[in-house]
């Protein structure tokens, strides 16, 4: 029963609550077992089990009263970069062990406003930098997925890694994760399950550790394209906290998933067949373009020809803006205050120099170098030019199409400790991700197929800014044509 | 381009970080390694390109100045590494 309970899709459990087939406190303790024994994955930065139980039975009376919400009773992983009131947020860094928020982040707030259960932190790459998870100052996180005969240790992707985990490894029903250059899309794949990054401003960033503001966006991981259009709902909404965020009403986003794309416009584009781009990706591409044409969608090629500089855009952009933001930590206000210092300027860098690890020094020297006097021209206000015409690329290809089919990742997951030596081997993990993120366009990663040794592997879909319907509606197709069964090893 | 270690260490002072003497010099290579590949940049044609502000195409929110949150010191401070009477607490700065 236990199990039963963990391997049903978060709209599968929905309605099994509602139908009474058993309680919010049966679902949520299957869920709690499933994290207290799949702690070796190391998913979990904070287990919040007593909170998840309390608010079972909360739900259980609600339901009982007919006050059920759209959420009530289903527990979720939530990514320790939310602030979670009383609870740990350490963003994965040594700097916040220990910190407490006195507030809740506001996507995290209207989860719960709706019903949903927080079973714990996840896990994340150091401040959301990585690909891998293994920035993170907690140690790194292992996918649950092997290869074929093959007992190495992969990573489950990052940032969002940990949350990734928990929702293949069947831990929680879903999770929230954040992307700023891929971080929920590519650990998605990486685990075979569905992740959307929404369109930037639809989700409040208030709250959450900030990494690179004019990219980071908050969005939910889950098992299915249905699941992620249910949390997505309530994740979204104007918040006059944040003054990105817009104020536009929020679609029923599952209302949108209606399984029809006959005469949808398809664009690929050519400038994603990049080079060393393994054989099984390709095909596993056009097997993508095949199902939607099946479907009656058209597909047209396209051109999105500054595609090979968003990369290195991204990595002056992200950077300069993660120098500026990451000034707050201090040892002054909140985290960990360094030892050895007889002023407050050496307070200040013992505590970031103990406090941060390597990947986010790098990206803190990177990104103070490029604003620094005399290089600003040159690599900052450069890299906000050529972001603006990669926005342009994708303003041009709307014209024609409606939405883009690629590959998320150039590869499926590799070995935990694979390319640490090499950052920007790296980087090119999120070669197909970063440009949408640079233009601020919706993003969804579901699983489409496997590897020849048995890992998944996923098909990204964008759309128009704001246009998520159109990106959940074409991924319901996919996803219904894949029929992607497949299990991590850890559940057999 | 490439940076040297003094280059890195006057960085790292600039972003107030304490830096291992032996790390100095990895960084600098992993650096250089790093902002040789995002020289590629300079080879795009940008004249007349206005830089980007933001994606989101949307005027900025105002609204009045006023104080709507705040009254509870306690909560501001109870993350502080060290405060006392309803202050942060760091090392002397005036003489």
């Amino acid at each position: 029963m236990t199990s039963e309970l963990t391997r049903l899709t978060l709209a599968e459990a929905r309605d099994a609550l509602a139908k009474g087939d058993f309680s919010a406190r049966e679902l949520t303790e299957a869920h709690v077992s499933a994290m207290e024994a799949a702690r070796d994955l190391n998913s979990f930065i904070v287990e919040t089990p007593e909170k998840a139980l309390e608010g079972a039975d909360e739900a259980d009376k609600r339901r009982a009263k007919g006050e059920a919400r759209t959420l009530e009773g289903l527990p979720l992983a939530i990514k320790d970069l939310f602030c979670t009131r009383d609870v740990q947020t350490t963003a994965g860094s040594r700097i916040l062990e220990g910190f407490a928020p006195p507030y809740e982040s506001t996507v995290t707030q209207k989860l719960w406003d709706d019903g949903a259960l927080m079973l714990g932190k996840t896990n994340l790459d150091e401040f959301a930098m990585g690909s891998s998870n293994m920035t993170s100052y907690y140690g790194g996180v292992e996918n649950p997925w092997k290869r074929e005969g093959d007992n190495h240790k992969l990573v489950p992707g990052g940032s969002s890694g940990g949350s990734a985990t928990a929702v293949a490894g069947r831990l929680a029903l879903g999770a929230t994760g954040t992307d700023t250059g891929g971080s929920i899309r590519q650990p998605a794949a990486f685990t075979g399950i569905t992740g959307m990054k929404p369109t930037y401003g639809r989700c409040s960033r208030w709250g959450i550790v900030a990494f690179a503001s004019s990219l980071d966006q908050a969005g939910p991981m889950a098992r299915s394209v249905r699941d992620c259009a249910l949390l997505l709902r309530s994740m979204c909404g104007h918040d006059p906290k944040d003054s990105t965020s817009v104020d536009m009403p929020v679609p029923d986003f599952e209302a949108a998933l209606t399984g029809d794309v006959r005469g949808l416009r398809v664009g690929i584009p050519k400038e994603y067949r990049v080079d060393g781009m393994s054989e099984e990706i390709d095909s596993l591409w056009q097997q993508g373009i095949d199902w939607l044409k099946a479907a009656g969608a058209e597909v047209h090629d396209i051109s999105l020809p500054h595609t090979q500089y968003a990369l290195p855009t991204y990595y002056i952009i992200a950077p300069a803006e993660a120098s500026s933001n990451l000034a707050r930590y201090d040892g002054v206000r909140y985290g960990q205050r360094g030892e050895g210092y007889d002023n407050l300027e050496q307070m200040y860098e013992a505590t970031r120099g103990t406090g941060f690890g390597d990947e986010v020094k790098r990206r803190l020297l990177i990104g103070t170098y490029v604003l620094s006097a005399g290089y600003y021209d040159a690599y900052y206000n450069k890299a906000r030019q050529v972001r603006s015409l990669i926005a342009q690329d994708f303003t041009k290809a709307y014209e024609a199409v409606d939405v883009i089919l690629t590959p998320t990742a150039p590869s499926a997951a590799f070995a935990m400790g694979d390319k640490m030596d090499d950052p920007v081997a790296m980087y090119l993990n999120d070669v197909f991700t970063v440009p949408a993120s640079l233009a601020g366009l919706p993003g969804v990663s579901l699983p489409a197929g496997l590897s020849s040794d048995g890992l998944p592997l996923g098909l990204q879909l964008l759309g128009r800014p704001f246009d998520e319907e159109t990106v959940l509606r074409s991924a319901g197709v996919l996803e219904e044509a894949a029929a992607f069964t497949a299990e991590p090893a850890s559940l057999s | 381009m490439s940076v040297d270690k003094d280059t890195v260490a006057h960085i790292a002072k600039l972003a107030r970080l304490r830096m291992d003497p032996e790390k100095t010099e990895a960084m600098a290579g992993e650096l250089s390694q790093i902002l040789g590949w995002i020289e590629q940049l300079q080879e795009v044609d940008t004249e007349g390109v206005a830089p980007m502000t933001s994606v989101a195409q949307m005027k900025l929110p105002l609204r009045e100045d006023e104080v709507t949150d705040g009254g509870y010191p306690e909560d501001v401070l109870r993350n502080a590494p060290e405060s006392l009477q309803g202050f942060y607490v760091v090392p002397k700065v005036v003489e």
